[in-house]
């Protein structure tokens, strides 16, 4: 929590020592530079994808990647648009990516709540270590006979591997949540119980709104991982007509290896959401990020 | 830190609760509670528990994932011990993690430093190299592929680099240089912003203090920086080993195990258990492998009680 705070202090501090410091105050010029030459590792690939996404079959094939297009051409998403048959994919992906941020959400902010004012109770308590537990079993250790159960209940579809993700992000969200909660005091709760509310409508009109920042925070990164996950859907889902975004991409190793301006195209269509999403909710993501790893 | 909250909040919960504390104590929880924690325990038991035990009765087993099958005891280990193809994973993985963590912690360290320091963007550039953390593993593997494969030969041959000249993701000795830097390219954001975060816990006056005695910033930064810092690589280096001891994405992306078997992770070759029929060997390995991430977890865990509290 208190990493949140503490970004906005940075700004203060350096005001601060702009009055004792003296002459401190210049900006570091050649560290600017630095981190902007540095910029280019993450610029160059970017840039490469989306100049490759606008080129001709005939001028991605020269082998220059970083060259501009010319002619600029959008038939590479047209046909990448077909091949992957996309908007299939992007259902099948927002699906998997909404399910898991709903999910990721609720589950783990009502199994907090439940464990942090029942924490004097075993059964509460032992649940909090039981479900922490799965931070040590990654999904390769039990891959195996999950894609087996998963297969015998009808769950090789992407409601199974919402579903995984949502398992897998249990313990790390129980935790970011009990650890938020803790810091809401009961007075709030009391005297909303002596007003004549129930546990019901504690949780939902008083708890889950304070837990808003919280839940942000979860949902953007169940989003993200889900959206951009490979390794569950391949294995998981088994009708390939039914995969997400990111392994639709495989086509192109195995099918169309020579189409890479196609390629690129779908690769930018595959990786623009996830970057649209980060770029409006940063906030989010920087203190999110800081708060779960000091918790 | 969690450990540091709840003593407050028992003070916060035993205040008022004195007061009406029979109550308290007599009252019985509200069913609702229950209803609350279920879904979580149920869906944990269901998708991670069962399947965890049932990989380990079938470790014992010669199934083949279907069918009838007997018990075998410890065969299927002793033979994952005897396999050079597993065991070679077991080195790459390992080698490939701790090679990951030590790139990723000295490159976020010095972006982190970097960006706390008196320079011009701040924000822009961090927005710029936070995008990696949020770009899908196996695509950009696809398009790292591309570029150590075509653009980097062409590149080589330009300046007459002969190691260079080739694909290096073709060259079993340098494949997994391209798996190293591709893994770190898109691990270095989380890593950085938690640096970030821990060197803006160091208050100003500390530096203020210490230049005013004439300490050089390098002396700063060795005294006061890295062991107010330590705690965070502990944090870095635990989440790094927890992610890079399951690398799949990007190896598929990239070498998709080769050239060979060179760059073969043990979550690929466990996979490899549906497709040859050696499931019940592939559970052995499972379980190997988690026992093996257990104790990685544990031995970093002890390292941690020294440097100070902030992971405890």
């Amino acid at each position: 929590m208190s990493t949140a705070t503490r970004t906005i202090p940075a700004k203060s501090s350096a005001a601060g020592k702009r009055r004792f410091g003296g002459g401190q105050e210049r900006t570091n010029w050649p560290a600017t530079a630095l981190l902007i030459v540095c910029t280019l590792a993450v610029l160059v690939p970017l840039y490469v994808t989306i100049s490759m996404a606008f080129k001709t079959t005939g001028q991605a094939v020269d082998g220059n990647a970083f060259s501009l297009p010319s002619p600029l051409t959008f038939d590479s998403f047209t046909q990448a648009w077909t091949l992957t048959n996309f908007p299939r994919g992007f259902m099948i992906s927002v699906f998997v990516s909404v399910t898991a941020v709903i999910g990721e959400i609720l589950v783990s902010a009502l199994a907090a709540y439940a464990i942090v004012r029942n924490w004097d109770r075993r059964l509460f308590r032992w649940s909090f270590f039981y479900l922490l537990a799965a931070m040590f079993i990654p999904f390769p250790v039990v891959a195996l006979p999950q894609i087996q159960l998963t297969g015998l209940v009808g769950l090789d579809n992407p409601l199974g591997v919402a579903i995984l993700h949502i398992v897998f992000a249990l313990a790390f969200n129980t935790m970011l949540f009990t650890a938020f909660l803790r810091s809401i005091p009961l007075e709030l709760e009391e005297s909303m119980r002596m007003d004549g509310a129930g546990t019901w409508q504690v949780f939902w009109r008083l708890i889950f709104p304070l837990l808003g920042p919280m839940s942000a925070t979860v949902g953007i990164f169940a989003f993200i991982a889900s959206w951009n996950d490979f390794m569950m859907p391949s294995l998981i889902i088994s009708d390939p007509e039914m995969q997400t975004i990111p392994v639709l991409q495989k086509i192109f190793q195995t099918q169309f290896s020579n189409s890479y301006n196609v390629a690129f195209a779908s690769y930018l269509m595959a990786m623009a959401p996830a970057i649209v999403v980060y770029l409006f909710t940063q906030r989010w993501v920087m203190s999110g990020l800081t708060q779960g790893a000091v918790k | 830190m969690s450990s540091m909250t709840r003593p407050s909040t028992r003070a916060e919960v035993t205040a008022p609760a004195a007061a009406k504390a029979p109550r308290a104590r007599k009252s019985r929880v509200d069913p609702l509670y229950y209803f609350f924690l279920f879904p979580s325990l149920a869906i944990f038991t269901l998708a991670v528990t069962l399947p965890a035990v049932l990989g380990f009765v079938y470790s014992f087993t010669n199934s083949v994932g279907f069918g009838d099958f007997e018990f075998i005891g410890f065969r299927n280990f002793i033979a994952v011990f005897q396999d050079d193809g597993v065991l070679g994973s077991y080195g790459f993985t390992l080698a490939f993690s701790l090679v990951t963590v030590i790139v990723v912690n000295v490159v976020a360290f010095l972006l982190a430093l970097g960006l706390t320091s008196r320079v011009r963007f701040r924000a822009a550039l961090r927005t710029v190299f936070v995008i990696p953390m949020v770009i899908s593993g196996i695509v950009i593997a696809f398009v790292f592929q591309y570029l150590f494969s075509n653009s980097l030969p062409l590149m080589g041959k330009g300046l007459g680099i002969e190691a260079l000249s080739s694909s290096i993701l073709a060259n079993p000795d340098l494949a997994w240089v391209g798996i190293v830097f591709v893994t770190a390219w898109q691990s270095v954001p989380s890593a950085m912003l938690i640096y970030i975060a821990g060197l803006l816990t160091v208050p100003p006056e500390v530096y203020e203090a210490s230049s005013i005695d004439g300490a050089s910033p390098w002396h700063n930064l060795r005294h006061i920086t890295l062991p107010l810092v330590a705690g965070y690589a502990v944090i870095n280096t635990v989440l790094g080993f927890k992610n890079y001891l399951n690398a799949y994405d990007i190896i598929v992306g990239l070498t998709d195990g080769g050239p060979g078997v060179s760059t073969r992770s043990v979550a690929m070759a466990i996979f490899r258990g549906f497709e040859g029929g050696d499931y019940a060997y592939q559970m052995a390995n499972a379980v190997i492998f988690f026992l093996i991430s257990v104790a990685i977890a544990l031995i970093q865990l002890r390292f941690t009680r020294g440097k100070g509290g902030i992971a405890a």
